[in-house]
């Protein structure tokens, strides 16, 4: 009798459990089409994020449907950390079930969340990875930025040619894709203008001290400064430098322009140059100047080159879906791959079948606490 | 390695062996008197140097205004930490304790992370703390200069209130026993929030300069300066405040020197005071001056 | 006695029951649900893994560790070096070409995964020598001392981990069955060893060392055997979680992720496997809920902003609360048997 009951109870509490796990899960085909957006809104690169943010909002207030249909934004925060970005792909694609992505502000982190979205079948589109590999054997994944081949060549011509320099030292933060890939692309180019590299160290993000680096360049008696980090790196590198009283310029790359970077270099990133995507005094297009217009009235800060390629990335987005008249991943990705002429706020944007965007630079330098326009570069 | 960079390197390293023995007193006060690793002392000084931030930047008072006031607020945090989280477990089991204290240290870390947002800000260093002089070919930073002056300073107000006032006598004899003092009629709770405020007190000078040495401030700034403070304190033998001291000097001095020698190892800068702390326990397992008490 | 046979072996086939019970639920969960509840699952099997070992040497050896993320950090760098193909490791390496032998090795998951576990396992073997000379806080800084050091290591040396590149494009090999295979494997072993005279030794050198010691109990062998069971099924479960997320770097095994699983084991309560399975179950999916409060959100035009860090600030106050006035956490040190179970349904009393 006994035994009996402790079967029934045992076969019923089991038929519980399982009843009670296995929810079906439901999702509702909404109205509006959504699209994902996954930026680091927090840790060390988090202004980049924020940036973007706000870039890709003030463009989603400016043209907020397509196809009729409204678009809805969803933002994941991948907090700078490669394995959040990989996390929030997936709950994008997984939970929130969106059509298009936008996403991430670094190639780490970009490539993270990319396999991801290239297995399902999802474009995704960065506004600012430009590290070659990003896009290398992806069908599904494109961007709005220039690449870091174009992006070192055209650093080391400016080294070389404007700024005269003949021997470089590097200082490069390993912990970052993008910035060991910008330093071999630099070094690859700068050596074939006749230049020479003569020292390259390593840091890593969120390093505070850099004495150990610096202090083995007056010895190597280079003429540059060559930092292709992102902001926070580069401003304290440049403080440092200061203290230890090496006077030599700096040349810094794309990831370095953030208010961040005057905030916390002062005085010392004085007349730092730095290689850019975009300068409100090259800006040309119709939709550049109405995006400037509109973004400084909302938000009441002037158009900075990552608040133009968030804006971009969208714009570029919602383009595609518009001549693809579908919303299903494929003929996104098909109308993605033929964006040919279009007039973004960064200039205007050719994508090739590769992903990548065909775009110029532009040369900035910090003086008075304000990054300069200094000249533009472009494609060869 | 010629001798001007090798005297340029040892003064780098005199002064941040004075921001590790700063933070180390409050380790070793703090563990002196209730036997308890302090987790959260690390986080305590970044809480500091946020309210520094916010005084001379929110709210614009003078610089040296701001540091006075972000090191008596941050005092009376060590002493509100104390009340709320540690009091209520005095008589559990010493891993209760440690374990609280590990709960209040990722509290802090995440508050900041919520009330002050991830992103790094530049914090402010005055102008006379700026300048490079140059001696023989040697580059001498001002701050390197004054973090270790005004370090002996601070040393000597708590020598002179560890061993001239009536305070500092409660404090070593409650290290040395806390019931005895008890039975004398004196309030042990008062003696011990005491020392939460001046190892807090230190631990915001140490921050506060620690921030003007490396300008930009985080909610996570205080976990690496926190554990290798702690390490100090080992080193010079829990609850031995000249051990701590010298701790903490001997700890900056070698790292700097190791990164300025072997440039290559410069990487393992981080593990390196760990390293030094497992060779030192598996010899000596109460560190080197091996006292339990303050003094 | 035959009563008493009896309801034993019914215990046993209960137990068979609930393996079944659990197989038949991960079927339907596998044809059913859809990727995102999947990968929960995943990672909360891979977390009672982590705190059952954990709470083996922290719960009831006694020995408070805090470098279970050094053995997580071996065993999934280990494990992916193994698994990850030679042409992508070629790709990656890219400020340092990989070392020999590292570099042409392929393996399939499983022995891959076991030889991730051993070398988990040997480092424990040789951490237990300085570890187990301090007790303690000590002990505590000590091992956090090791799980930095790893970290370090791991961030440096470039030509085997690819420093703090990390590694990628592992195959996606943890799914279901890996995890839950794993996380029961796990349960049974170290029930039975916490069962056998190994742990009831363990538990006396928890209560008082000097008396074990005094009663013949080989204190640092026992500790030491802890250890690297712990450590073993530590690195298993680093390799599984490895193969999950499909990319790792050294910042993964951070103490982070020691105090997500000091959290579990905490409010599971010390000494309890039960109470570790339990936590590590509801701790893995109210941080998946809290998540939504970190997210900012865009509701048409209304903004409303997230609240990151808000999770650990959560967990770190109920950390502190439990600490302060449940001591025991959710089960103490008590066990769920059958015979409990039964006890609680107030049926199949014992009579008399």
């Amino acid at each position: 009798m006994q035994q009996k009951a402790i079967y029934l109870v045992a076969v019923s509490v089991l038929s519980c459990i399982y009843l009670l796990f296995c929810l079906p899960f439901l999702s509702l085909a909404g109205e509006p089409i959504r699209i994902g957006v996954y930026l680091p809104m927090t840790g060390p690169v988090a202004a980049f994020g924020q940036m973007e943010w706000a870039g890709i909002q003030a463009a989603h207030q400016m043209h907020p449907t397509v196809l009729g249909r409204q678009v809805e934004l969803v933002l994941v925060d991948e907090k700078s950390d490669r394995i959040e970005a990989a996390n929030a792909v997936s709950r994008l694609l997984r939970k929130e079930k969106v059509k298009a992505i936008i996403g991430s502000a670094t190639s780490s982190n970009t490539m993270a969340g990319a396999a991801l979205s290239e297995k399902a079948k999802i474009p995704m589109v960065s506004p600012t990875a430009t590290l070659p590999l990003v896009t290398q054997n992806k069908k599904y994944v494109f961007r709005v930025c220039f690449i870091d081949s174009f992006q070192g060549e055209a650093a080391a011509m400016f080294a070389y040619r404007n700024l005269k320099a003949r021997r470089v030292a590097v200082i490069v933060d390993r912990a970052q894709d993008y910035c060991v890939g910008l330093a071999s692309y630099f070094k690859k180019a700068f050596t074939r203008l006749g230049g020479k590299v003569v020292s390259i160290t390593y840091c890593q993000t969120g390093d505070q001290d850099f004495s150990a680096q610096l202090t083995s360049i007056p010895a190597s008696q280079s003429g540059l400064l060559y930092l292709p980090n992102y902001y926070a790196e580069d401003a304290l590198i440049a403080r440092q430098a200061q203290e230890l009283g090496l006077n030599i310029p700096i040349l810094s790359a794309d990831g370095a322009q953030a208010p961040e970077l005057i905030k916390i270099g002062g005085k010392a990133v004085e007349g730092l140059y730095l290689l850019a995507h975009f300068a409100p005094e090259g800006a040309a297009t119709p939709l550049a100047k109405e995006f400037m217009k509109f973004f400084k009235k909302t938000r009441h800060e002037e158009t900075s080159g990552f608040h133009a390629l968030g804006a971009d990335a969208y714009f570029v987005l919602l383009d595609a879906i518009k001549r693809a008249g579908r919303t299903d991943g494929d003929a996104i990705r098909t109308a993605l791959a033929s964006t040919r002429g279009f007039g973004g706020v960064s200039g205007v944007i050719k994508i090739g079948p590769d992903g990548n965007a065909v775009k110029s630079a532009v040369i900035l330098q910090v003086s008075g606490g304000q990054f300069r326009y200094l000249t533009m570069v472009k494609p060869w | 390695m010629d001798l001007p960079l090798f005297l340029q390197q040892l003064l780098n390293g005199i002064s941040l062996g004075s921001l590790y023995a700063l933070i180390a007193i409050g380790y070793t006060m703090v563990y002196g008197i209730i036997r308890l690793i302090n987790f959260a002392h690390g986080d305590i000084l970044m809480v500091s140097t946020y309210f520094a931030y916010f005084g001379i930047s929110v709210y614009a008072l003078p610089w040296w205004l701001s540091v006075v006031v972000a090191i008596l607020l941050t005092a009376l945090l060590g002493i509100l930490i104390d009340l709320g989280a540690y009091r209520p477990v005095r008589h559990a089991p010493r891993i209760s304790a440690l374990i609280t204290a590990i709960g209040v240290s990722f509290l802090l870390e995440n508050l900041g992370l919520v009330v002050f947002g991830g992103r790094p800000r530049a914090f402010y260093r005055p102008d006379f703390l700026n300048k490079t002089y140059e001696l023989v070919g040697v580059h001498i930073f001002s701050l390197s200069i004054w973090v270790p002056v005004v370090t002996a300073l601070l040393l000597a107000l708590v020598f002179l209130l560890l061993y001239r006032t009536r305070v500092g006598a409660a404090m070593r004899a409650v290290a040395k026993d806390m019931e005895m003092v008890q039975l004398m009629g004196i309030d042990v709770n008062r003696v011990i929030s005491l020392t939460f405020a001046v190892g807090s007190a230190l631990a915001a000078a140490g921050g506060i300069m620690w921030a003007m040495k490396y300008p930009q401030i985080n909610p996570l700034m205080g976990i690496i300066p926190g554990l290798k403070a702690f390490v100090a304190a080992v080193i010079g033998g829990i609850g031995n405040i000249h051990g701590a001291v010298l701790g903490g000097l001997l700890l900056g001095i070698t790292e700097i020197l190791l990164v300025a020698f072997l440039p290559s190892l410069a990487g393992y800068r981080d593990a390196f005071a760990f390293i030094l702390l497992i060779l030192i326990l598996l010899f000596k397992p109460t560190g080197l001056a091996g006292k339990d008490t303050i003094g | 006695m035959s009563d008493q046979h009896r309801r034993e072996w019914i215990y046993k086939l209960c137990t068979y029951g609930a393996l079944a019970g659990l197989f038949a639920f991960l079927l339907q969960v596998q044809n059913q649900a859809d990727e995102y509840q999947i990968r929960i699952l995943n990672v909360s099997a891979i977390f009672v893994t982590l705190a059952v070992s954990y709470n083996l040497i922290n719960g009831v050896a006694g020995q408070f560790s805090l470098g279970p993320n050094a053995f997580m950090a071996v065993g999934a760098y280990t494990t992916a070096l193994l698994t990850i193909s030679p042409a992508e490791k070629e790709l990656s390496f890219i400020i340092e070409p990989i070392i020999w032998p590292i570099s042409v090795l392929h393996l399939p998951f499983l022995p891959s995964l076991l030889i991730g576990g051993v070398f988990a396992a040997l480092l424990g073997f040789v951490m237990a020598f300085p570890v187990f000379r301090v007790r303690g806080d000590y002990l505590a800084i000590v091992t956090l001392g090791f799980g930095e050091v790893v970290r370090v290591v791991a961030n440096n040396a470039q030509s085997i981990t690819n420093g703090p590149l990390g590694l990628k494009g592992l195959p996606e090999y943890t799914n279901l069955w890996w995890s839950c295979g794993v996380a029961v494997f796990t349960v049974f072993c170290v029930t039975r060893l916490v069962k056998s005279s190994f742990g009831r030794a363990m538990q006396a050198i928890r209560e008082d060392e000097v008396a074990a010691a005094a009663m013949g109990i080989n204190v640092f062998r026992h500790k030491m055997l802890a250890f690297v069971v712990h450590a073993f099924f530590a690195g298993m479960a680093g390799g599984l979680m490895a193969h999950l997320i499909t990319t790792i770097s050294p910042t993964l095994f951070s103490f982070f992720l020691t105090f997500n699983l000091l959290v579990i084991i905490v409010i599971g309560g010390l000494g309890s496997m039960t109470g570790s399975i339990i936590a590590a179950v509801i701790i893995t999916y109210a941080g998946e809920w809290l998540r939504a409060v970190e997210e900012p959100m865009a509701i048409g035009p209304l903004n409303i902003p997230g609240i990151p860090g808000m999770r650990m600030v959560v967990f770190s106050i109920m950390l502190i609360l439990v600490m302060i006035f449940a001591r025991q956490g959710l089960m103490g040190r008590r066990e769920f048997s059958w015979e409990w179970f039964c006890g609680f349904l107030k049926i199949g009393k014992r009579r008399g």
